[in-house]
């Protein structure tokens, strides 16, 4: 086991290294929202198109042109009502979805001014206005009789918690966490879901009711699938990826080096964050959103030096360009093909990491070149990705595929009775916004199943 | 540089930009802010009888805007000056002499009896102005009282309070008309008849702006009740072009000069009203958006444009595009227009598509290979309508394109360098042989 807790050790680790001020500052919105003059010269911008782009590339299916326009006449409750109906969590998505890949790369405006329609903002200033003003959108149906149990509490599994309840159905929800909201609250960057917003939204979201909620129950300890099934008319595995991947070096539980998706729970349950243990020289192992995460707030922290270092090139890095950019314009150095060889240490510290320096060829594949390079660094952070806890699943039939739960195109699984969604399945994405989208399916999916003849 | 010096009626001017009778030119100090700026001359806000008029103490002005707030229509119900004859009158002097080489015109409206207009104008006259310009065309307030629109919505009114002006008026005599009427070729000839010098047009247009989406009562209002105003702006201007045009057009009034005014907000505006007939503009709207400095650009705009056209005066501009404009009845039946997509233009926005899937001729058809969207004009169902070119965002992406031979496609019909006409078509019961 890894040593996941920042030790004041020294001079380089250390809290305090900027003042509260300048702490909260760094934490506040990544983007302003949008004032309402500003939203609606922004509406305008939008072509209105047939058939349209960004609604293709969004995953969760959002009619965009179509609540824009009511954007535009002023009509918030109904482009609030059209954004929430398809994606529960619009909210949050307008905050940390990477629209620069999704709806606004398909932006026709890209074409001839290469400067897209602000999507996200305009979804944000629609559903801030309900979710602000508590506007009551959608209510429940008959009471259908039916139970579903839902496991985990994040984007997959209270969207499909919200849309089963909106069709009559009576959910219970078990999370392992204290918290709900699952990577919503313990995982996306403290800046972009100030003010304690995933928590506001889910409020918003369970206020629907129907929904009953039991914290600090692990599928595999306290409840088991096998249980579920038999109490249960259906289940819905949302239960995310419950561990990460180790980097598998000789001396990885040395003082320094620590998991960067605990560090960001850390960070985000902190409210006080000018109080958090920060490296002066950091090293984030990884290339994906979390790497950018930790790396860009180690920055805003207070920390001097970040460099992240991935194995690959840049275009193979799964983080976004714009993510990328992001954290450059924070000063995080970017190194690509940089694999980790060893880390180094002190009496009680990692002190360097030493790193093989790889080529990549056409093929794909990278390869060691037989040079190294060793990078100071007094905090390791590892990003190199998460894995499903696959005890309390296997052994019941459960059909598993790269260590990811296998899922029809209804997010149905092997078993009869158990559907899935989110980080946990097979070609999961890792994004908020698909997550939704999978438990919107499986609800849809699971009310089709359970309502068949009735 | 072409010269910009305008003679309209013998009344001369640096810029034909004038400020029309309204709030922008009610006294000295905004006229002389107005000559600072560089405006070509102004129509003094109108003159009545004493006891002047009052005006409301609430809201006389309010606009239709875009999302971004820039005014698209402009709606005001105050009435002519609420300030003494004499006050403006000494003013009226005093700017003349200050500002000899800008035309000044004093705008005036009298009730329906010749003894005021008698008692009035030479008065006026003497202050040095340059000409007057009747005041027909108020549709608020003024046309409860048996004036301003009431006036001008009679031919026989016109043409009688005309006369009256011109027999104690030795400076020319511009009417001005209102657009509140079903065709202003009446009122135009009436003006002739009473022996106008020239026309100008359009005032504004009756219109109530929208309601209060609280309170519904109209808006805005005065204490809780409103009532309508006159709409101007740029929204009007087509309206306006129309106007001029037809009188521009029309065989007994196309020699009566016109002074143009509808929502002249940019040079091109200006050139609108020019080559349909005008001689020169007017200005309100812009100016009370905007402010006065709006006409530099006006001047320097339309200077550049004649140059660039090869034009030494404003002159060769005026009534260019009046010859292009005729009756539906006349416009050739044989020419055969198709929509035209530049493919390397297209945004793939698919607004072509829609509009014209939904409320037009289905002539767009619309392809999505794999997310490659493309759209593409059916010849066999385009009728040449432009109602994709209008709503397409990008300019020149789809052009009308004439078809110089072989078959319509849609109809089957031999393209032909023949124009035929509704006046001789076979469906036409009333057709001439």
């Amino acid at each position: 086991m890894s040593n996941n807790k920042l030790k004041s050790e020294g001079v380089n680790i250390k809290s305090h290294r900027l003042s509260k001020k300048e702490i909260e500052d760094n934490f506040s919105d990544l983007h302003a929202p949008l004032t309402q003059i500003e939203a609606l010269i922004e509406a305008d911008r939008c072509y209105f198109c047939y058939d349209a782009p960004c609604t293709k590339a969004c995953p969760s299916d959002i009619d965009v042109p179509g609540f824009i326009q009511s954007i535009r006449s002023d009509n918030l409750t109904g482009a609030a009502e059209k954004i929430l109906s398809e994606n529960i969590f619009g909210g949050m998505c307008a905050r940390d979805c990477p629209t620069e890949e999704l709806c606004q790369q398909a932006c026709v405006r890209n074409d001839h001014e290469d400067k897209p329609v602000e999507i996200g903002l305009l979804q944000r200033y629609a559903t801030d206005s309900v979710l602000d003003n508590g506007v009551k959108l959608f209510s429940r149906k008959k009471d259908t009789g039916k139970s579903i149990a839902v496991v985990g509490a994040g984007p997959a599994g209270i969207s499909c918690a919200h849309r089963l309840s909106v069709l009559g159905h009576n959910i219970t929800v078990y999370d392992a966490k204290d918290k709900l909201g699952g990577l919503n609250e313990y995982g996306i960057a403290a800046y972009k879901s100030t003010h304690d917003f995933a928590q506001q939204e889910l409020d918003y979201i369970l206020d629907i009711g129907g929904i009953n909620i039991e914290t600090g129950m692990e599928l595999g300890k306290q409840i088991t699938l096998e249980d579920l099934q038999k109490q249960f008319d259906a289940v819905f595995l949302g239960c995310g990826l419950g561990t990460v991947n180790q980097l598998n070096l000789d001396n990885e539980n040395i003082s320094g080096v620590i998991d960067a998706v605990e560090y960001i729970a850390n960070l985000r349950q902190t409210s006080n964050k000018d109080e958090l243990m920060v490296g002066k020289n950091i090293v984030v192992v990884g290339g994906g959103m979390t790497a950018i995460d930790i790396a860009v707030q180690s920055k805003l922290l207070g920390a001097e030096q970040v460099t992240i270092a991935y194995r690959r090139g840049k275009n193979a890095m799964a983080a976004s360009e714009y993510e990328q950019a992001l954290a450059k314009k924070h000063d995080v150095q970017i190194q690509y093909h940089l694999s980790p060889k060893q880390l180094i240490s002190d009496e009680s510290n990692v002190s360097a990491m030493e790193f093989d320096v790889m080529k990549s060829h056409n093929d794909g594949s990278i390869k060691a070149t037989g040079e190294s390079l060793t990078l100071k660094a007094d905090v390791v952070f590892k990003a190199i990705g998460q894995k499903l806890v696959t005890e309390g699943l296997a052994d019941n039939n459960l059909e598993l595929e790269k260590g990811r739960i296998v899922v029809d195109e209804n997010r149905k699984t092997s078993l009869t009775k158990v559907w899935a969604g989110g980080d946990c399945i097979l070609d999961g994405d890792n994004l908020t916004v698909s997550a939704v989208q999978d438990g919107k399916l499986a609800a849809i999916s699971i009310n089709e199943t359970l309502t068949q003849g009735a | 540089m072409a010269d910009l010096t305008s003679n309209f009626l013998g009344i001369k001017s640096p810029n034909p930009f004038w400020l029309a009778s309204a709030p922008p030119t009610d006294k000295a100090y905004n006229v002389n802010r107005a000559f600072e700026a560089g405006w070509g001359g102004v129509s003094w806000k109108t003159l009545g009888e004493d006891p002047h008029i009052v005006n409301v103490n609430g809201p006389r002005y309010s606009t239709m805007m875009s999302n971004d707030r820039r005014v698209i229509g402009f709606n005001n119900i105050e009435l002519i000056t609420d300030r003494p004859f004499q006050v403006n009158l000494k003013e009226m002097r005093q700017v003349k002499r200050d500002w000899p080489d800008r035309a000044l015109v004093a705008s005036v409206m009298f009730p329906m009896n010749e003894e005021s207009w008698a008692k009035h104008i030479p008065i006026i006259e003497d202050t040095g102005i340059d000409g007057f310009e009747l005041n027909f065309g108020c549709p608020h307030g003024m046309s409860e009282r048996g004036m301003g629109a009431a006036v001008g919505q009679v031919p026989e009114y016109i043409k009688q309070a005309t006369e009256w002006c011109k027999k104690y008026a030795t400076v020319p005599v511009i009417v001005k008309l209102t657009p509140n009427i079903t065709d202003v070729i009446y009122p135009a000839e009436a003006c002739l008849e009473g022996g106008a010098d020239a026309v100008s047009l359009i005032n504004t247009i009756n219109s109530i702006m929208r309601v209060d989406y609280d309170s519904l009562t109209m808006f805005p209002t005065t204490g809780g009740m409103g009532t309508h105003g006159g709409y101007c702006g740029e929204a009007v201007k087509p309206i306006a072009l129309n106007m001029v045009a037809e009188i521009a057009r029309n065989e007994k009034t196309k020699n009566l000069p016109i002074s143009g005014i509808g929502g002249v907000t940019t040079w091109k505006d200006a050139v609108d009203f020019l080559a349909l007939g005008a001689s020169n503009v007017q200005v309100c709207t812009a100016a009370m958006v905007y402010g006065f400095k709006i006409v530099e650009d006006m001047k320097t705009g339309l200077s550049n444009f004649l140059d660039e056209k090869g034009m030494n005066s404003v002159d060769e501009l005026i009534g260019k595009a009046v010859p292009s404009v005729t009756d539906w009845k006349f416009l050739n039946l044989n020419h055969v227009d198709k929509a035209v997509i530049d493919q390397e233009k297209c945004i793939k926005c698919g607004r072509c598509h829609i509009v014209c899937e939904d409320t037009s001729h289905q002539a767009i058809k619309y392809a999505n290979n794999e997310g490659n969207r493309v759209f593409t004009v059916d010849d066999t169902e385009c009728v040449g309508c432009n109602l994709c070119v209008s709503v397409c965002p990008i300019v020149d992406c789809i052009t009308m394109v004439a078809m110089e031979s072989g078959t319509d496609p849609r109809t089957g019909k031999v393209i032909t360098s023949e124009p035929a006409d509704w006046t001789t078509h076979e469906n036409n019961p009333l057709k001439v042989s």
